[in-house]
C-alpha cells in the first residue's frame, strides 16, 4: 500500500480510537481541556513513531532470524515501556507544565493499547520499516484528531445542562459513540476512489 | 474472604464502576463467544499474574516492581495466545490483535499493583477470580445487548448437530445494525454506565433517606436515654 494509503487508513478509515476502541483509557481520561489533549496527542504520535520503528527493527532482525517470534509481545511491550521512560524524561526537561499536566497520564502510555496496538497490527500487515514508521504517525495522528475534536465538545458540554445520571464518562462515551458514526462515512469505498 | 471474591463482580467491577479494561472490552464485544473466550483468556492471565506477583512480590525491588510485573504478565499472555492460536483456532482469527493486547489490559497491571503487591496469595487468587468473572460478566452483558440487538442471533460455542447459533425471531431479519458496528459499542457502554451512575444515586438517595429518618427516630431516643438511663441503674441499685 501507498504511503499515502496508509495515512488515510490510520486517521479516517480504521482511526485507532473510533473504530478500533485502541487507547480508549487517555482518550476518555485526558479530553477534558483542549490543551492537555494536545499535549497527549503529540505524546502519543512521538511514542507510536518510534515505537512502531524500534519494534519492526527488533522483529525482522532480532526475532525472526532467530525464530524466536513468540517471544513478540513481551518484547515490544518492554521496548515500548522503555520508549515511553525516555520521552517523559525528555517533556520533563523541556517542558514541566506541560509535564504536570499530563500528571498520572504519561507512564500510562505505556498500557495505552494503541501503542502495542500499532506495533502488532504493522507486524501482522507485514509492512517494511518505512511504512511502519508511517503508519505509527498515522495512527497517532488519528489519535490526536479524535481526541482533540473530543475535549472541544467536551468543554462545551461542561457549560451545558446534563442529565445527572449522564454526566462525566456516560456522555463522553456517547458523544465518542455519535463521533465514530460519522467517521463510518471514511470506508474502504474511500481510499479506492481517492487512489483508484 | 467472600468479599475479596464479591467485590469484583459488583462494587468494584472493572468495567462498569472503575472503567478499567474497555479497549479489549468494546473491540471484542460484538458476539457472546468472544465474550467468553476473552472473559476466559483474562481469567487465566488475571489468576496466572496475581499468583506470581504475590509471590514474589518480596523479591522485587520497588524500582523494577512495573517491568516486573508486565514481564510476569506478559509471559502469562503469551501462553494465551499460544494455546487459543492451537485449540481455537476461529476464536484466535475472531479476537485477532486483542489477545496479545491483554497484556496492555489496565486491570491485569492495576490489580497487581494495587492487590497482589501488597497482599498474601489466598487474599489475591480470590481477588482475581472475582475481577476476572466480574469482568467477563461485564464483557457478556455488552455483548448480548449488541448482539442480540445488533444482529438478532446469540452466538456460542458450536457443539454437534447444533452450529451455535440462537436466532432470536422477529430480530435476526431486521436488526439494530448500528449496534454491531464500531459505534454501537460506545454508545451500549454509555448508555449502561448512565443506568448504573442512576441506580446507584437511587441506591444513595434512599440510604440518605434512612438514616435520615433514623437520627430523627434517634434523636428522641438519645435524649430520652439520659431519662432511661437512670432507671436501669437505679433498679439495679434497688436490686
Amino acid at each position: 500500500m501507498s504511503y499515502i494509503g496508509i495515512i488515510i487508513t490510520f486517521v479516517f478509515i480504521n482511526n485507532f480510537i473510533l473504530t478500533q476502541f485502541l487507547g480508549l483509557c487517555p482518550f476518555i481520561g485526558v479530553s477534558r481541556k483542549t490543551d492537555s489533549a494536545v499535549g497527549m496527542g503529540f505524546a502519543v504520535i512521538f511514542v507510536m513513531s518510534m515505537a512502531s520503528l524500534a519494534t519492526w527493527a527488533v522483529y525482522r532482525l532480532i526475532l525472526v532470524p532467530l525464530n524466536i517470534e513468540y517471544l513478540q509481545t513481551i518484547s515490544f511491550i518492554l521496548i515500548i515501556a522503555a520508549l515511553v521512560q525516555l520521552v517523559e524524561m525528555v517533556i520533563l526537561k523541556i517542558s514541566p507544565p506541560l509535564y504536570k499536566a499530563l500528571g498520572i497520564y504519561l507512564p500510562l502510555i505505556t498500557t495505552n493499547c494503541a501503542v502495542l496496538g500499532i506495533a502488532l497490527i504493522a507486524v501482522r500487515s507485514e509492512y517494511n520499516a518505512m511504512e511502519s514508521f508511517v503508519a505509527g504517525i498515522a495512527a497517532g495522528l488519528g489519535f490526536l484528531l479524535a481526541i482533540v475534536v473530543m475535549s472541544a465538545i467536551r468543554e462545551r458540554l461542561d457549560k451545558e445542562w446534563v442529565p445527572k445520571p449522564f454526566r462525566g464518562v456516560p456522555i463522553a462515551f456517547i458523544t465518542a459513540g455519535l463521533m465514530a458514526l460519522a467517521f463510518m462515512a471514511f470506508d474502504k469505498a474511500l481510499l479506492k476512489n481517492l487512489l483508484g | 474472604m467472600y468479599s475479596e471474591f464479591s467485590k469484583g463482580i459488583f462494587k468494584e467491577n472493572p468495567i462498569f464502576i472503575i472503567l478499567l479494561g474497555l479497549c479489549p472490552t468494546l473491540a471484542v464485544s460484538t458476539q457472546v463467544v468472544n465474550a467468553l473466550g476473552m472473559g476466559a483468556g483474562v481469567i487465566f492471565v488475571l489468576l496466572g499474574s496475581e499468583i506470581f506477583v504475590s509471590l514474589l512480590k518480596d523479591f522485587i525491588p520497588e524500582r523494577v516492581r512495573i517491568p516486573s510485573f508486565i514481564v510476569i504478565i506478559a509471559s502469562f499472555v503469551t501462553i494465551v495466545d499460544l494455546v487459543m492460536q492451537a485449540y481455537a483456532p476461529s476464536l484466535s482469527r475472531n479476537l485477532g490483535v486483542f489477545v496479545q493486547l491483554i497484556v496492555v489490559n489496565c486491570i491485569i497491571l492495576g490489580r497487581a499493583e494495587a492487590f497482589a503487591s501488597k497482599r498474601k496469595l489466598g487474599e489475591s487468587v480470590l481477588d482475581a477470580l472475582g475481577m476476572g468473572v466480574g469482568f467477563t460478566l461485564g464483557l457478556l452483558l455488552i455483548s448480548a445487548i449488541r448482539e442480540i440487538l445488533g444482529a438478532g442471533t446469540i452466538t456460542l460455542v458450536a457443539v454437534g448437530g447444533f452450529d451455535g447459533v440462537i436466532r432470536i425471531p422477529g430480530l435476526s431479519s431486521q436488526p439494530a445494525r448500528v449496534l454491531a458496528l464500531a459505534p454501537g459499542a460506545l454508545l451500549v457502554i454509555g448508555l449502561l454506565k448512565a443506568l448504573f451512575n442512576w441506580l446507584e444515586m437511587r441506591r444513595k438517595a434512599r440510604a440518605a433517606w434512612a438514616p435520615e429518618e433514623k437520627p430523627a427516630a434517634g434523636v428522641p431516643a438519645s435524649a430520652g436515654t439520659p431519662a432511661a438511663g437512670p432507671v436501669p441503674s437505679a433498679t439495679g441499685g434497688a436490686s
